[in-house]
């Protein structure tokens, strides 16, 4: 391998100017983006033209043409599959889906399923603001009951989709989530995204502060961030406040906060993130949000086959049984009869 | 008895229908196989039911398989079968309407129960007794028992040994047509070869092969010793043009073209598709070719299918989608993104049936507007379609050159006759293989990714992975050369136009339209697609009786060749045959002013020569007006025509 060149943060912004509301979330999530890039190129030896980000349609599906490695700005919900078809042709490339909670899963939550499922090798970000912000402020799948929007004046009857927990469900290899503007968490989520083998799911909490600001206050501000959230670490007791003084432990299977004071260490749960069985990390990512701390981090991070090297390991195991396709040979196996006139 | 009399035909078209469970479309297949190697020029037209097993012994149920073998050029699986082998008084019910006056009726002497019978609509009487098969050579063969009595000695379950009466019957028709038992004995031996293979199977196989061998010897046996039959036929070796052959499917066709693509090309072939009726086999066919380094994928859906295709595309591979009509409708802002984005998949749609789920197994050629318009706003495309099962091969290597040359998706239009229907394939030996445009080197100083070739339009393919031409595509109008997202009013007109151009400018690639009859005269038939075959038969048979009539039969749909206008208007008349309600007519009268005339059909079967021959002896006969009056008589039918 030649070696990799290297890049600094102003590589990987793109020339021009980047157009979403001022104080949108997503530009901290860019800017993590931008900044972590030379940082994985050179852990994983990539050159900038091997990368490629794919994004559907939506906020969050401009990221794109705001980086300068290879875009594809494609249609709603349809990223997944457009990366799938790339990745599984190129596994030279590293490929990059950004969607939203309405693009990824509302119009295209059947490709992610399928792309997570297979463990096709893409890093999928799906920016979660909880609302429709391009078409102007509709409830989204993940927003809440009984969200007041102009398509639900009365608000809205729909129980919402939890991110996680569906990533989780569909056999996601790597499920994390972060706070847009929690730059350190966010960086090194990205950076293990990156050099995770396989699908990589990470729900990013991004404030849209047009058409639903302060969706993610309550636990996300950084003044409440440490009462409100758990950063879960591998190996780690579930500790979370400020003294890390409080815990979610289990009880007959039910999760409940306990003193850490009134439990011995060796007796409080400790979380792996490559458990083989998703149990705790599901019963994690279906915390109430109100009466329970929020988890960060990642949630699950597992060894799974590749559906790109199984394909491949295929073709390779075609060739050594069959030799290589000869076209001409081909064309004429089978019964064939000869015409002399 | 007397010995049978031997008669010499220029061609033979044998009809074997049964219950969708008695292995109709493997007989009619081995049959078929067996003509084409002892030098036929052949034709076939199977037929059968959408449900895996539809009930029992009903008319909804039967399964048919229809072969035409000729010593002459065949471009049709024939009109009326010589011979029609009926397993059931369902399948007599349904066929017998198609089988020529004085033609060979077989029956399976068995199968006429009463309740089955009353399933066929029979009810209260037998058609072998009350005269409804009068005029017909009928052959009442108990066929089921003696299949049972010549498996006696295997020991087989009575269910086991009766679903043998396929190779009984076929064993019978093999005699009637003069050949020796041998080579369809050495076809089930292969296939039971290649069956056995598969673990645990062996004992199971070679069983299944001893029992159809000896019920195949015992029909043909019985066909020597007995001699039912008046007279034993022969068909000659049909004269072909010096080659290879073998026989093909559309379907078989049209994923070897894509190998040979692939192959000429130099590229990776990748096709995503969604299991569908009838285009499921070439995915199946593309699924064995790993060894040549093919991937293929079985998408959650047509969507992702698609999307899938766009992307192995967007990183240079060959990217491809097989579907049928429903399927492309889901395709439809997909293929959209494609043209924007100006990358080159091909879209392979084996029409059926519509709307909606309509006639999966049925062929239609009611999809070309969908290719044309199906997609929103100013969209378009490059459409090509098939002529005949062989010619899937010729089209699916066209669709990826036009694709590659022109930065576009190319459609690839064939139907469920073309696809499940086969003929022999004269095999392209290496000095005809394909050429394909080499990759164009494009230069990273000031890289622009929508700057077009001067003579094509076309951008140039940059792939992921070309140092320093890192760019972003989409769905988004593009700024003209440069690529960027442009909402500007002028720049949008002028992508669209420039879009409109590149497709229109396909033209200068493809042969002019060939037209077969005088130049200029009485009346013009066009055709495209799967109707050629009947056409070409019709347009001869007129021809033949010394009446002035032109055939020519388009294969690019769009654009249309360049002198499509001139030939049209050498003629007072013009007919355009199509298995739909009049979609090429809408076109060739939008586009050239002329007053086409059409003959359309949608029952899901293809057209009868002789329909388009009586159409023509209107058309030739009197006036137009003559003709119009039959147009509007099919509308009234409710067969569809004037638009």
């Amino acid at each position: 391998m030649t070696q990799a060149t290297k890049y600094g943060k102003d590589d990987f912004a793109a020339d021009g100017e980047v157009r979403w509301c001022p104080g949108c979330g997503d530009y901290s999530i860019l800017a993590q983006v931008q900044r972590v890039m030379p940082e994985i190129c050179e852990q994983l030896q990539l050159q900038r033209e091997n990368i490629v980000f794919i994004s559907g349609i939506g906020c969050s599906s401009r990221f794109p043409y705001y980086m300068k490695t290879f875009g594809f700005h494609t249609i709603h919900g349809r990223a997944p599959a457009i990366a799938t078809g790339l990745q599984l042709t190129r596994p030279d490339l590293q490929v990059w889906v950004v969607t939203g909670d309405g693009d990824g899963l509302s119009i295209g939550t059947n490709h992610i399923v399928h792309c997570l499922r297979r463990n096709i090798n893409v890093r999928i970000l799906l920016f979660n603001n909880r609302i429709y912000g391009l078409t102007k402020g509709q409830f989204s799948p993940t927003s809440e009951k009984g969200k007041l929007t102009k398509s639900s004046p009365m608000g809205s009857i729909e129980h919402p989709i939890n991110p996680v927990s569906f990533a989780i469900a569909s056999e996601a290899t790597f499920v994390a989530r972060a706070i847009a503007t929690d730059t350190a968490n966010l960086r090194q989520i990205l950076l293990r995204a990156a050099r995770h083998r396989g699908s990589a799911f990470v729900e990013i909490l991004q404030n849209c502060n047009v058409f639903n600001d302060g969706a993610f206050d309550s636990f996300a501000a950084s003044a409440v961030r440490s009462e409100r959230c758990i950063f879960l670490g591998h190996g780690q007791p579930l500790t979370f406040g400020a003294k890390g003084d409080r815990a979610i432990s289990l009880r007959a299977g039910h999760p409940e906060i306990v003193n850490v004071a009134d439990h011995p260490e060796t007796r409080l749960l400790r979380f792996k993130e490559d458990s083989a069985h998703p149990g705790v990390a599901y019963m994690l990512s279906q915390l109430d949000e109100q009466d329970f701390p929020v988890p960060m981090g990642v949630f699950r991070c597992v060894e799974k086959e590749l559906y790109g090297e199984a394909l491949d390991d295929q073709v390779e195991r075609a060739v050594s049984r069959r030799g290589k396709g000869d076209y001409h040979q081909h064309i004429r196996s089978g019964e064939t009869w000869e015409v002399y006139s | 008895m007397k010995t049978p009399e031997h008669k010499e035909l220029a061609n033979a078209i044998v009809r074997f229908a049964g219950d969708s469970g008695d292995g109709i479309q493997l007989t009619g297949s081995m049959f078929t196989q067996d003509s084409a190697i002892l030098g036929n020029d052949i034709s076939t037209l199977p037929d059968f039911p959408a449900e895996i097993r539809a009930p029992v012994g009903t008319k909804a149920g039967v399964s048919s398989f229809q072969l035409n073998f000729s010593a002459g050029e065949i471009h049709t699986p024939g009109d009326r079968p010589h011979t029609l082998v009926a397993l059931n008084p369902a399948a007599l019910a349904v066929h017998l309407p198609d089988l020529e006056w004085g033609g060979i009726l077989i029956v399976d002497d068995d199968s006429f129960s009463p309740s089955a019978l009353e399933k066929a609509g029979y009810g209260g009487t037998d058609p072998r007794e009350d005269g409804t098969l009068r005029g017909y050579q009928l052959y009442r063969v108990p066929i089921t028992s003696l299949t049972l009595e010549a498996l006696r000695p295997l020991g087989l379950s009575k269910k086991q040994a009766s679903l043998c009466k396929n190779m009984f019957t076929l064993g019978l028709v093999e005699w009637m047509y003069d050949r020796s038992a041998g080579t369809v004995l050495a076809q089930i031996d292969r296939l039971s070869d290649r069956k056995k293979r598969q673990p645990g199977m062996r004992e199971k196989y070679e069983e299944q092969a001893r029992a159809n061998k000896l019920a195949l010897q015992a029909g043909y046996n019985y066909a020597d010793t007995v001699e039912i039959f008046v007279s034993r036929y022969t068909v000659g070796k049909a004269k072909l043009r010096r080659g290879t052959y073998r026989r093909i499917t559309g379907n078989e066709a049209t994923a070897l073209g894509c190998l040979a693509a692939a192959t000429f090309s130099e590229r990776p072939l990748f096709c995503a598709s969604y299991p569908i009726t009838p285009a499921s086999d070439i995915l199946h066919e593309l699924s064995r070719l790993r060894h040549f380094g093919v991937r293929t994928v079985q998408a959650e859906d047509e969507i992702a299918a698609i999307g899938m295709a766009i992307g192995a595309a967007y990183g240079g591979s060959l990217g491809m989608t097989s579907t049928s009509g429903p399927g492309v409708a889901l395709k439809s802002e997909a293929i959209g993104l494609a043209v924007m984005t100006e990358l080159p998949v091909v879209i392979i749609n084996v029409q059926r049936g519509g709307p909606s789920t309509g006639l999966p197994t049925k062929t239609e050629q009611s999809d070309l507007l969908q290719a044309m318009f199906g997609r929103n706003g100013e969209c378009p495309v490059v459409v090509l379609a098939a002529k005949s099962p062989a010619d899937c091969f010729a089209t699916a290597v066209e669709a990826f050159r036009l694709a590659i040359r022109y930065m576009t998706p190319v459609f690839m239009l064939t139907d469920g006759y073309l696809a499940n229907g086969s003929e022999p394939w004269r095999i392209p030996e290496a000095d005809e293989s394909p050429a394909f445009d080499p990759p164009r080197t494009i230069s990273s100083d000031d890289f622009q990714p929508y700057a077009r070739d001067p003579v094509t339009l076309a951008r140039a393919w940059v792939v992921p992975g070309t140092p320093g031409m890192e760019h972003t595509v989409g769905g988004l109008e593009k700024q003209d050369v440069r690529g960027t997202v442009s909402y500007e009013s002028g720049n949008h007109e002028r992508m669209v136009k420039l879009r409109i151009q590149k497709i229109r400018g396909v033209v200068k690639d493809i042969p002019p339209l060939v037209v077969s009859g005088p130049a200029q005269g009485e009346l013009l038939v066009l055709g495209w697609g799967s109707t050629y075959g009947a056409i070409y038969h019709a347009v001869r048979n007129v021809q033949k009786q010394g009446k002035p009539v032109a055939a020519a039969h388009l294969k690019h749909l769009n654009p249309f060749p360049e002198n499509l206008g001139e030939i049209l208007r050498n003629y007072r008349q013009v007919l355009i045959p199509e298995l739909n309600a009049g979609q090429l007519r809408l076109l060739v009268r939008a586009e050239y002013l002329v007053n086409a005339v059409g003959l359309n059909k949608v029952t899901g079967q293809p057209f009868r020569t002789d329909e388009i021959e009586a159409r023509i002896a209107l058309m030739l006969g009197g006036d137009g007006d003559k003709a119009a009056d039959a147009e509007a008589c099919d509308a009234s039918e409710g067969r569809g025509a004037a638009i």
